[in-house]
């Protein structure tokens, strides 16, 4: 009668190292492919002078995925150094079903992100809500405001950004002379870059290109500066100290954005209407009295000072919803990274959101 | 000795999620108590609550005599350590201790110096005074983080765990440091820890959370519940073993 054929077994030889594991993994894996349930396929360590974590946990894996299958595997004629590993990496015990991961389902992810919105919407409302009335408290209390913050965030937000403001608000008003003089010469109306540089850029180019570089610059560093102070408790600590965060980090910064924003947005219009001129001098051969003559003829101080009422409410979006997002941070680093990119994001729609209702007022206004 | 804070069938814990239920216990003036309790039993949290950065969801907390209630503007009546330390990171080690003197105080910048230099040479930092937090190690780290929270001499400290993260010398310093202003100043002084050493060290009593029955287990001075508290939990706890499968709280 011929001998039991002994079940397959894999046979491992030497050391198992980490380095070597793509390659023990491509043979191990074809070999078990092969195993169905019911079968057998044990693997034999009794040549293995060493193994290592890496190794270890791919042969763990692969027997606990026999079992899974219906199949028999177990490690045999292991030494003790080895008999350790696996007994270190559960490979000596029954395995158990794989945890379940349940896909979540098109309703709950609906579902969960309305939930999500609503609460947004409810903690900047609630938020804005704290900012306005700690603002109204500083007329009444004007002591109770960190106002030592006051100017080294004027500073930083706004002396600091002049030279981007001067360069941007500059080359969009040299961009918008040209688009205007290439249509405006085929009618001979030269003269009419300086209307419509002027007004483009005192009611809407200058107030809104100045905001969203304030936006990229101080906004997003708002969000960060409180993200990272919520994440390290230096808010809580604020807190147990008796200073709210509201009239300690949001008031002073809200000021200073309102105080600044206005100014930068002068100092861009300014420049965009040189821009204006710069082209109208090099490429329409208009002279500077008659170019600045047409623009004082068409630009008069109310389209001035609606872009600088418009600053005003854009400062009050770029601090109120960068300190809200700083600190609503959750999560380390990475909190602040997403809070901080939707703290722009935020700002940039919530400016243009502002600026439309405003020419939508403004032109009601004005008929 | 009379009760500092006193909680009363207090639960916490955020929506649905209970970390701990009806929990009631007193600390005494003088004391060192610590709270203690496995990873994610609600330590933390219920120090929070304790000094009025959460809301406890049924219960109350009351600390001399007062209903403890959220924080506002204004000087607090106890001194906070975080766990990080958390100093304001655009100031330096002196600024952030002065910061309070010169808010609640109507002290002129001489005086307020002087009570500076003397809050960091008790712990050890007259060094630091003109150093960014950036520029100082963990331990120092808590260290100034104490001596902001001491600076309006409160006569209530709550640390959060003080020890941790510390090399085995800066540890047994700092326990130094918590018992010697316990002893000498006499300041009551609520902890959580999770360091055994320090606790043997430093803490005159303790409870312990626990996580399964969402409830206090323990009460008590942290020796006597080390040799002679008969719930296993506890015994394990304060033995630093794992507990025995076959139990069943």
């Amino acid at each position: 009668m011929p001998a039991p054929e002994p079940p397959p077994t894999l046979q491992f030889t030497g050391t198992l190292s980490f380095a070597g594991t793509d390659a023990l993994w491509a043979a191990v894996s074809a070999a078990a492919a092969k195993v169905g349930a019911g079968q057998r396929l044990d693997l034999d360590m009794t040549k293995v002078d060493e193994v290592d974590g890496g190794s270890m946990a791919l042969l763990v894996a692969l027997r606990a995925d026999l079992h899974r299958r219906g199949a028999q595997s177990e490690f045999l004629g292991a030494g003790e150094r080895v008999l350790q590993v696996i007994s270190l990496y559960s490979g000596d015990v029954k395995p158990g079903p794989l945890p379940e991961r349940r896909p979540i389902g098109l309703f709950d992810q609906v579902g969960r992100a309305t939930l999500t919105l609503f609460d947004d919407f409810r903690e900047v409302f609630g938020f804005v809500g704290d900012a306005l009335v700690a603002m109204a408290g500083v007329l009444r209390h004007p002591r109770s405001v960190n106002w030592k913050d006051l100017w080294p965030t004027m500073e930083k937000t706004g002396a600091d950004a002049v030279p981007i403001v001067v360069l941007i608000n500059f080359l969009i008003g040299l961009v918008m002379g040209f688009q205007g003089a290439v249509q405006l010469q085929q009618f001979g109306a030269n003269i009419y870059v300086a209307d419509l540089v002027g007004l483009s850029i005192t009611r809407e180019l200058g107030p809104l290109m100045t905001a969203i570089i304030v936006a990229g610059r101080s906004g997003a560093a708002f969000a960060a500066e409180i993200g990272t102070m919520k994440v390290s408790e230096e808010i809580d600590a604020l807190k147990t100290m008796g200073f709210g965060p509201m009239r300690f980090l949001v008031v002073p910064r809200t000021l200073a954005q309102m105080l600044v924003l206005p100014a930068l947005t002068l100092i861009g219009d300014a420049v965009g209407l040189l821009g204006g001129l710069t082209v109208g001098l090099v490429s329409l051969d208009l002279t500077v009295t008659g170019y600045v003559q047409e623009t004082i003829k068409t630009v008069d101080l109310w389209d001035i000072f609606s872009g600088v009422i418009k600053s005003v409410l854009f400062a009050l979006v770029i601090s109120l919803v960068a300190c809200q997002q700083g600190l609503a941070t959750t999560g380390g680093a990475e909190g602040v990274g997403r809070r901080t990119t939707s703290a722009v994001v935020s700002i940039l729609f919530g400016l243009i959101l502002v600026d439309a209702c405003f020419t939508v007022f403004f032109h009601w206004v004005a008929s | 000795m009379s009760a500092l804070i006193t909680v009363t069938d207090l639960s916490i814990g955020w929506g649905a999620v209970r970390l701990l239920e009806h929990a009631t216990f007193e600390v005494n003036r003088g004391d060192v108590f610590v709270i203690v309790g496995t990873s994610g039993s609600g330590k933390s949290t219920l120090l929070r609550c304790l000094i009025g950065l959460e809301h406890p969801q049924a219960g109350t907390i009351t600390i001399e005599g007062v209903t403890a209630s959220r924080l506002g503007v204004g000087p607090p009546g106890f001194g906070v350590m975080f766990q990080s330390g958390a100093l304001l990171g655009s100031m330096t080690v002196g600024e952030n201790l002065a910061l309070q003197l010169t808010e609640w105080t109507k002290l002129p910048p001489e005086a307020v110096s002087a009570i500076v230099r003397a809050k960091l040479r008790l712990v050890g930092l007259e060094d630091a005074e003109d150093k960014l937090p950036a520029e100082l190690s963990g331990g120092m780290k808590k260290r100034a983080a104490i001596a902001r929270a001491m600076v309006l001499e409160p006569q209530l400290l709550f640390l959060d765990e003080p020890s941790a993260g510390l090399d085995p010398i800066s540890a047994f310093e700092f326990d130094e440091l918590i018992t010697s202003l316990n002893r000498t100043l006499g300041l009551t002084v609520v902890m959580v820890s999770h360091e055994l050493e320090s606790i043997f060290a430093v803490a005159s009593h303790c409870i312990m959370l626990d996580r399964e029955s969402r409830s206090i287990i323990a009460n008590g001075p942290p020796l006597t519940l080390r040799e002679s508290s008969a719930d296993p939990r506890v015994s394990a706890f304060f033995h630093r073993r794992s507990l025995p499968l076959e139990v069943t709280p």
